[in-house]
């Protein structure tokens, strides 16, 4: 009896690890062939020539057209934040910090992070569904076939146009969040409208801007990577190409939720 | 000349080509029959260098295809035009753009120029007026022909067919075979195709060859390959459940 729990232990534990050791597998196999990507597109980004036109189309597909998006969710957050952040500081007679709250939290977290998962769903998802339709329907294969190499053609216009929007789009999420929590904090709430913007303006450094936008230029660079690698590397037809998608969104949100924190710990 | 020499190929552990041998020859029409799944599109894929071989060489005249860093191999390629099996069209690009794209990736052609020689391209194959449709408003043999104008827009040496009639009626197809024989004794170009359609086969081919199990097995011309007596052929060529080709 015993004997027998334990053989059906030890292949419990075999089959365990089997699983996790291909799991484990398959994850370095993935962040070698993201970093061979990076540096693949990295040394095509620095050869020229550089295709200008294709890299405004992916600016404007990229920015221009996540605007409505980014306005919307930045505005949003804004107004919420002053409206939480007045119930919790009147608390302590403190209502005066409330431009200081949003506008430090618009510009260090939320502006680049929220920015960031929203142009992931909107344009990453895009990405990878069209270089992954790319990819199953062969034209990718007759790029290459016409002697014009797929990642510098596909890959580097999209990566640059992420690295280079997605601090614009973070401007405008903070900008648009801090009037929001203006008209919220100084229209609804009441408070005095210079008490507003001066405790804000003392209170918010030119440093905590940059640190925003920072996070936000590897936020564009993680966004645009992800989602070009699953369209790139996607099998399996309309599946494969559903597949491809969800992954590159799951993956980047992840990554940027991950990244925001570790960037976080080394500006602070 | 293209000469393939024991090419070998595996995927996983699925041996795809197992020593596969061939020779094409320049200006000739050059058929690859066979199964699907029988590696044609594998091959052909080798010869264009979008896949590497396990073991074995291809060489294109005095150049050893399988030996070339990526970059020598676009330069090799741009020797090469390619028709897929559904066509591969830009979606995102209009017919003319599609067609004249190597065009404008590869010369200094003014606009105006690449669109004379995409307007020209277009009618020899049969199109007039579609420059500015999408690939999404063709029908499947207009996407064919799009494909090929495509394929001979830069006036290659080679063009490289994978089953340019999957898909086609018999009406269509035939039409097809006239468009390939038209094209290729205007520009006396070697085209590679590989198809299971028999019937075009014999109408364009002038060199047939028949991979199984990963090897050319027979390879003549359509009269020596109607005469020829290997069994899996003989199958093959007519079409038959019977025999030693097991159906799964």
């Amino acid at each position: 009896m015993f004997r027998k729990i334990a053989a059906f232990n030890e292949s419990f534990l075999k089959a365990y690890l089997e699983k996790l050791g291909r799991s484990a597998g398959r994850f370095v196999t993935s962040a070698g062939q993201l970093a061979i990507l990076l540096g693949s597109a990295a040394r095509f980004a620095v050869t020229p020539p550089l295709k200008m036109r294709n890299i405004f189309k992916q600016m404007e597909f990229v920015g221009v057209q996540s605007l409505f998006v980014v306005i919307l969710t930045g505005s949003f957050t804004g107004m919420v934040l002053a409206l939480q952040s007045f119930t919790a500081l009147k608390r302590f007679g403190a209502e005066s910090m409330v431009g200081p709250t949003v506008a430090l939290s618009m510009a260090r977290e939320l502006g680049p992070v929220l920015s960031g998962l929203m142009v992931t769903g909107r344009a990453g998802s895009a990405m990878a569904t069209e270089l992954g339709t790319m990819r199953v329907t062969e034209q990718i294969d007759a790029l290459a076939t016409m002697a014009v190499n797929p990642v510098k053609y596909l890959i580097v216009p999209r990566i640059l146009a992420g690295i280079c929007m997605f601090p614009v789009l973070t401007i405008i999420a903070d900008f648009v969040g801090f009037i929001g929590g203006y008209l919220v904090g100084v229209k609804l709430l009441g408070i005095n409208s210079g008490v507003y913007i001066g405790r804000t303006t003392e209170f918010v450094q030119v440093d905590d801007i940059l640190n925003g936008l920072t996070k936000s230029v590897f936020f564009g660079l993680i966004t645009t990577l992800v989602a070009c690698y699953y369209g790139f590397n996607t099998t399996g037809g309309a599946e494969g190409v559903g597949k491809s998608a969800t992954s590159s969104v799951v993956l980047a949100s992840v990554m940027i939720l991950t990244s925001d924190y570790i960037m976080s710990s080394m500006m602070a | 000349m293209i000469k393939i020499i024991d090419l070998k190929k595996s995927f996983n552990s699925k041996k795809v080509l197992d020593g596969t041998n061939l020779e094409v020859e320049k200006g000739k029409i050059t058929v690859i029959i066979g199964r699907s799944g029988e590696g044609k599109s594998v091959l052909i894929k080798h010869i264009i260098g979008l896949l590497r071989p396990d073991s074995g060489r291809i060489l294109l005249d005095d150049i050893e295809i399988t030996a070339l860093k990526e970059s020598e191999l676009n330069e090799v390629r741009k020797r090469f035009g390619m028709l897929f099996q559904g066509a591969a069209l830009f979606d995102s690009m209009t017919v003319g753009e599609n067609v004249g794209f190597p065009l404008m990736e590869h010369t200094d052609l003014h606009d105006a120029d690449i669109m004379k020689t995409v307007v020209e391209k277009l009618r020899r194959v049969g199109l007039v007026g579609v420059e500015d449709m999408m690939p999404s408003e063709l029908s499947g043999g207009m996407k064919k022909r799009v494909g090929l104008a495509r394929a001979i827009v830069m006036d290659p040496e080679i063009v490289l067919f994978d089953e340019p009639t999957t898909g086609l009626d018999p009406i269509m197809s035939d039409s097809v075979a006239d468009l390939v024989l038209d094209t290729q004794r205007a520009l006396n170009t070697t085209y590679i195709l590989i198809t299971h359609d028999i019937p075009f086969t014999y109408k364009i081919a002038d060199k047939i060859a028949m991979l199984h199990e990963g090897r050319i097995i027979a390879e003549g011309t359509v009269g020596e390959m109607k005469q020829n007596s290997n069994p899996i052929l003989r199958q093959f060529l007519e079409g038959r459940a019977e025999g030693p080709i097991k159906v799964y």
